[in-house]
């Protein structure tokens, strides 16, 4: 699309992602796509999961100990919360799908309360863990 | 694809600062994206001070005031000032909008930040590029498609179908909605964004066009349609009110139903 005609170098793209101010539908749909991706990792770490158990207690305990280290705590409750967000994200869209859920101000709550549900239910997982003794 | 940061001829670099005259009332700054295709040079961010009390509300009445006092090389489209052709679409304060109906005083931020409408090709200062956008709005044939021998007088249509074109008829191209999509940005080449798609569902749902199912047809491809993600941008910036995120639901409702 550069008029280089006249000779005139190319045209420059004009500011996108810099200079937008987000809004929390953008957000979520980016949070979204992130956990989608985390979620690929996590399926990764199940796979992981089940080899470490199929090859014996040593392998399963080296493995355990890596998942019940602070990193691995760390990971786990990411993907704690990225399976709920996904769910939470994918009900807004069966609704979407349907036609409703449009109006912008709509839209915003769904997406805040999507955020919302995601935190709580990670932590009330967490909580319910720690108290089973599981962590 | 996806590119988060610009390419190396388009970041933006300071530029100059234009203070205010002697004299001058209440004063706030306006950064406004420039870009001279003779110079060769990088786009640059010049900041004008503005004595908004010699000047009207509206963000296009303090470019004019630029233009007209401080500084008339500044280029920017601008016909009614009334919201009505859609020409003064640019992107302020970080959200796409019409110049001359939205003011300078909602603005937040210091300065009144001012860019081209974003991910298109600058011709010049805040004139872009829309080629692209014309173009895919003449690919959807935005015109009656009929069979039937035409009637006597015109084609009818009951007040019920034609209230199903309320909310669709009133775009005015200005293109606010499709260059607001990130998924716009980064398959502007393949997907058709907002604005077009809405224009799409106009014609589709109009009770005279005969036309349905080709029209469906030639929008079904993994990426004329189905790139959009529902980032919402679009509906959260039409100048109109409009809502493009549905009238495209609405679309992808349709090519469901016409297979079950």
């Amino acid at each position: 699309m550069s008029d280089t005609s006249r000779g005139l170098p190319p045209r420059p793209l004009s500011p996108h992602l810099s200079v937008w101010r987000w809004h929390i539908t953008m957000a979520c749909s980016i949070l979204h796509r992130g956990c989608l991706m985390a979620l690929y990792v996590g399926a990764l770490v199940l796979v992981g999961w089940t080899l470490a158990l199929a090859s014996g207690p040593d392998a399963y305990a080296t493995y355990a100990g890596l998942l019940t280290s602070p990193l691995g705590r760390l990971v786990l409750f990411g993907l704690t919360f990225a399976l709920f967000f996904n769910l939470a994200y994918s009900v807004r869209q069966a609704f979407w799908d349907a036609g409703h859920g449009f109006m912008p101000k709509t839209a915003d709550m769904t997406g805040a309360a999507a955020i919302a549900f995601a935190a709580v239910a990670t932590v009330v997982v967490w909580v319910i863990a720690a108290f089973t003794g599981a962590l | 694809m996806v590119e988060l940061v610009l390419p190396k001829n388009s970041r933006v670099q300071d530029g100059r600062h234009w203070p205010a005259p002697a004299g001058a009332g209440k004063v706030r700054a306006f950064k406004v994206y420039r870009y001279d295709p003779e110079t060769g040079l990088n786009p640059r961010w010049d900041t004008y001070d503005v004595d908004v009390d010699a000047c009207g509300p509206m963000v296009l009445d303090a470019l004019l005031h630029i233009k007209n006092t401080m500084d008339p090389t500044l280029a920017f489209r601008r016909s009614c000032r009334e919201g009505v052709c859609g020409s003064c679409a640019m992107n302020i304060g970080g959200r796409n909008t019409l110049a001359c109906t939205h003011g300078h005083a909602d603005t937040p931020g210091k300065a009144v930040q001012i860019s081209p409408l974003p991910h298109l090709p600058v011709v010049k200062d805040l004139i872009p590029d829309l080629t692209l956008f014309y173009a895919q709005y003449a690919s959807i044939e935005p015109w009656l498609h009929t069979e039937t021998p035409e009637p006597q007088s015109e084609w009818l249509q009951s007040p019920e179908d034609r209230e199903k074109l309320d909310g669709l008829y009133e775009c005015i191209l200005c293109a606010c909605c499709s260059t607001s999509c990130p998924s716009y940005w980064w398959n502007g080449e393949k997907y058709l964004g907002p604005a077009v798609l809405l224009h799409a569902y106009r014609w589709l749902i109009d009770s005279r066009d005969e036309a349905t199912g080709d029209r469906l047809d030639a929008l079904e491809d993994p990426f004329k349609l189905y790139r959009c993600h529902t980032i919402m941008n679009c509906a959260q910036v039409c100048p109109k009110g409009l809502n493009p995120a549905k009238a495209i639901a609405e679309i992808k409702k349709l090519m469901v139903e016409r297979v079950v």
